[in-house]
């Protein structure tokens, strides 16, 4: 019975073809004639209308398929800043790295941004910055490239490479995308001058609930400059001793799985009205500093971020936003008999709260306040970092278009274990290629 | 063997549940980025779709908030219809990685990109920022041509019964139906705009390409000096004496636009301010559906063309 069953498949399969090229061939001569038929008529047609409306200027017509076909987008975008500021050191009250890095002129980022799909399951993103130092030489660094998964089942979506770390909301923000000239110095005494930023991969999970609710877990080695307060051994001192917070450091390796820089972040939105959404964040960062054997670091934040905008704005105007992010951080640092310093836990705390109001299209006001404190260390060296202070900066931003901006800013610094600092900046952006969309 | 039978209950438990819950006949959920395609989408899903749409009737959709709560409702989307002509590409990227859905994926069928079945106006030849916030690939404002929104009402039809197969039928009827109105109509606003060949009106943003075109009539001067760019005082100058000098009696204003600056050339022009909308909803009287608004534009247009000194004068 199968083998029937078989046989009579096997002969379908064969048959299927020949038949089928029999009839091509019939068909092809038919075919043949009928195109020549309809391409005779085409031509007449054609005549008629040119005949009919001669030279008539119409709008060029094309299909997507034709102008839409660049494999990536590229754009690149340069921040130029001139200004002045009460001090000629201008990295003690500016000590972001896209900060203004000198009285005058600084380019403190130029950044080549590229992006696209890989293939159906990953897309990729890159940003390579360039970035003067005060000596107008220029550094080249790698900042971020990292490939997104597109769509894995359950809400799940992976993020693999070199990123921001998702912690709190201007973290992983690019610097044009800031409202000021420069980032809050609670960041920067938690992350360091260019924020957290590591090899890693990073696992988050839209939970399917009716109100926007994501959890992100990222795991990074959490190593070097760009993760300043876990495995960073620090600046040599003038004995030649790598020292962070006044406490000498050994590089640590990765040792087992708790050696690795844990982000886990919760964020969820509400819609308060049509024109009203807020955004609250809650995130941490846990792993080892280089200190000592078995010392760690927790640093753990909330965030919110609110925005008004009617629903008829005009291209975006008018709009309020209010931004606050409040960070607090345990460092436990390893005893340094050679030194004299105990083992102790340096504890930080700081906020900074910012509003931008949209006033008119193409302005936007301004005013940030920040606090930043530490607790006192048996290290002097570590007491004067990490004093208590305070800084208040208002900005007007004019926007031209969304490619360009100019912005005027004028910081004062309150220090406890310095002078006072002044600084005012301008602030000139302009962007070249595929304009990022914007994320909320 | 106790536990074996609880465990085994609990299996047959969960079975039943997961059953019933494929089962059930559920809702089609389509999203639509923007209120046109939202509208055809209610007129051929009616009771078979939950529609929701994304930019608000009187919001400009270049500039988009990308809420996070458009991400959930993305992630839950069986059928994503957006217009896919550089309109939504300052926000709608972001909130598709966000949403990590494979159904909207593009190339898959419920991904709806509905400029990809028709041929744009004014894809520009050089592609040179300095000319204003120009689209590669051409004018994005094309479903104010009813007959390019029937190409998309075909394209949003033929997915519906794609999708979802067991109701492919009652879609091509609605589909049907929804055209035979359409065009049904479109002849009776063609006529509508016979007296007015060729008539000259002003608008704010360069929106209407496409309707002008459709009928008849020339919408090629705007409030705007270039696309994106708000209106200069030389620019409005050079305007109110060119609608002075030609006799143009009509401004076209959306919602999101600066009416003052429209009130301020009418003052001095003596022209007539339309308040027009590419949206249904976007403005009072064009509440329903797409030809609801189609109608309340002619109409609206119509009115002022016809209680214009120039028609006025022609008929004595």
């Amino acid at each position: 019975m199968k083998t029937a069953l078989y046989r009579l498949l096997a002969m379908l399969v064969i048959l299927v073809p020949i038949t089928s090229s029999a009839a091509d061939e019939a068909i092809s001569t038919n075919t043949l004639e009928e195109l020549r038929q309809l391409r005779l008529r085409t031509e007449a047609l054609e005549r008629k209308v040119s005949e009919a409306a001669p030279a008539a200027p119409t709008a060029p017509v094309m299909t997507l398929a034709r102008a839409g076909n660049a494999y990536m987008n590229i754009s690149f975008d340069v921040l130029a800043d001139a200004g002045w500021s009460s001090t000629p050191d201008v990295n003690t009250i500016q000590p972001g790295g896209h900060d203004p890095s000198q009285r005058g002129f600084s380019i403190p980022n130029a950044e080549l941004a590229l992006d696209g799909a890989v293939d159906p399951y990953l897309k990729g993103f890159a940003n390579i910055v360039f970035k003067m130092d005060t000596d107008e030489e220029t550094q080249l660094e790698l900042e971020e490239a990292y490939a997104l998964s597109s769509s894995l089942p359950v809400g799940l979506q992976v993020k693999a490479g070199r990123f921001f770390a998702e912690f709190g909301r201007q973290n992983n923000q690019h610097p044009h995308a800031w409202s000021f000239v420069d980032q809050p110095l609670i960041l920067n005494r938690m992350f360091g001058e260019d924020g957290l930023r590591q090899n890693g991969a990073r696992l988050s999970w839209l939970a399917p609930t009716e109100n926007y609710t994501e959890f992100m877990l990222g795991v990074f080695n959490g190593q070097g400059e760009d993760a300043y307060s876990f495995r960073y051994t620090g600046a040599a001192g003038t004995d030649g001793v790598d020292r962070v917070y006044g406490h000498a450091t050994t590089a640590r390796n990765l040792n087992g799985v708790g050696d690795f820089l844990f982000v886990p972040r919760l964020a969820s939105s509400f819609e308060m009205t049509d024109a009203q959404t807020l955004v609250l964040g809650a995130s941490a960062a846990l792993g080892p500093n280089d200190t000592g054997e078995n010392t760690r670091t927790l640093i753990y934040g909330v965030d919110a971020f609110w925005k008004w905008k009617p629903s008829n704005a005009e291209a975006g105007w008018p709009f309020v936003t209010w931004q606050t992010e409040v960070l607090g951080r345990n460092f436990e640092a390893g005893e340094d008999s050679a030194a004299g310093l105990p083992a102790e836990t340096l504890q930080d705390w700081g906020l900074y709260s910012q509003v931008q109001w949209g006033f008119i299209r193409r302005w936007v006001l301004g005013l940030r306040g920040e606090y930043v404190t530490g607790n006192k260390s048996a290290s002097e060296d570590a007491t004067t970092e990490r004093g208590t202070d305070e800084r208040i900066s208002p900005n007007i931003t004019w926007y031209p278009t969304e490619f360009s901006k100019l912005r005027l800013q004028y910081n004062h610094e309150w220090r406890e274990y310095a002078e006072n600092g002044d600084a005012v900046w301008v602030q000139l952006e302009f962007m070249l290629g595929a304009h990022a969309a914007h994320k909320f | 063997m106790k536990k074996n039978i609880i465990i085994s209950q609990t299996i047959l438990m969960l079975t039943v549940v997961l059953t019933l819950a494929a089962s059930s006949p559920a809702k089609l959920n389509v999203v639509a980025t923007t209120a046109d395609f939202g509208a055809i989408a209610r007129e051929l899903g009616d009771d078979l779709v939950i529609v929701s749409i994304l930019a608000k009737p009187t919001e400009d959709a270049h500039f988009v908030d990308a809420k996070p709560s458009y991400i959930v409702k993305l992630a839950h989307a069986d059928v994503l219809i957006e217009g896919g002509a550089e309109l939504e590409m300052g926000w709608l990227p972001p909130l598709i990685d966000g949403a990590r859905n494979s159904k909207i994926e593009l190339g898959r069928p419920g991904r709806v990109r509905c400029a990809e079945s028709l041929a744009l106006l004014e894809v520009p030849t050089t592609l040179d920022r300095s000319m204003g916030d120009i689209h590669a690939l051409g004018n994005p404002h094309f479903m104010t041509d009813p007959v390019n929104a029937r190409l998309a009402a075909e394209r949003i039809g033929a997915v519906f019964a794609t999708v979802d197969q067991q109701n492919a039928v009652t879609y091509r009827e609605r589909l049907a139906a929804f055209t035979k109105r359409l065009d049904e109509k479109l002849a009776v606003w063609q006529k509508q705009f016979e007296p007015f060949k060729d008539r000259q009106v002003v608008a704010y943003h360069n929106s209407w390409p496409y309707f002008a075109n459709r009928f008849g009539i020339k919408i090629d001067l705007f409030l705007e000096p270039k696309p994106g760019i708000p209106p200069t005082p030389a620019h409005l100058a050079d305007m109110v004496t060119r609608m002075k000098a030609e006799r143009i009696e009509v401004i076209l204003v959306e919602p999101y636009q600066n009416r003052k600056t429209a009130e301020k050339v009418s003052a001095e022009t003596g022209a007539v301010i339309v308040d027009f909308a590419q949206y249904p909803g976007g403005v009072k009287g064009a509440e329903g559906g797409y030809i609801e608004l189609m109608g309340y534009l002619v109409n609206t247009l119509v009115t002022a063309l016809k209680n214009s000194e120039t028609s006025k004068e022609q008929k004595k």
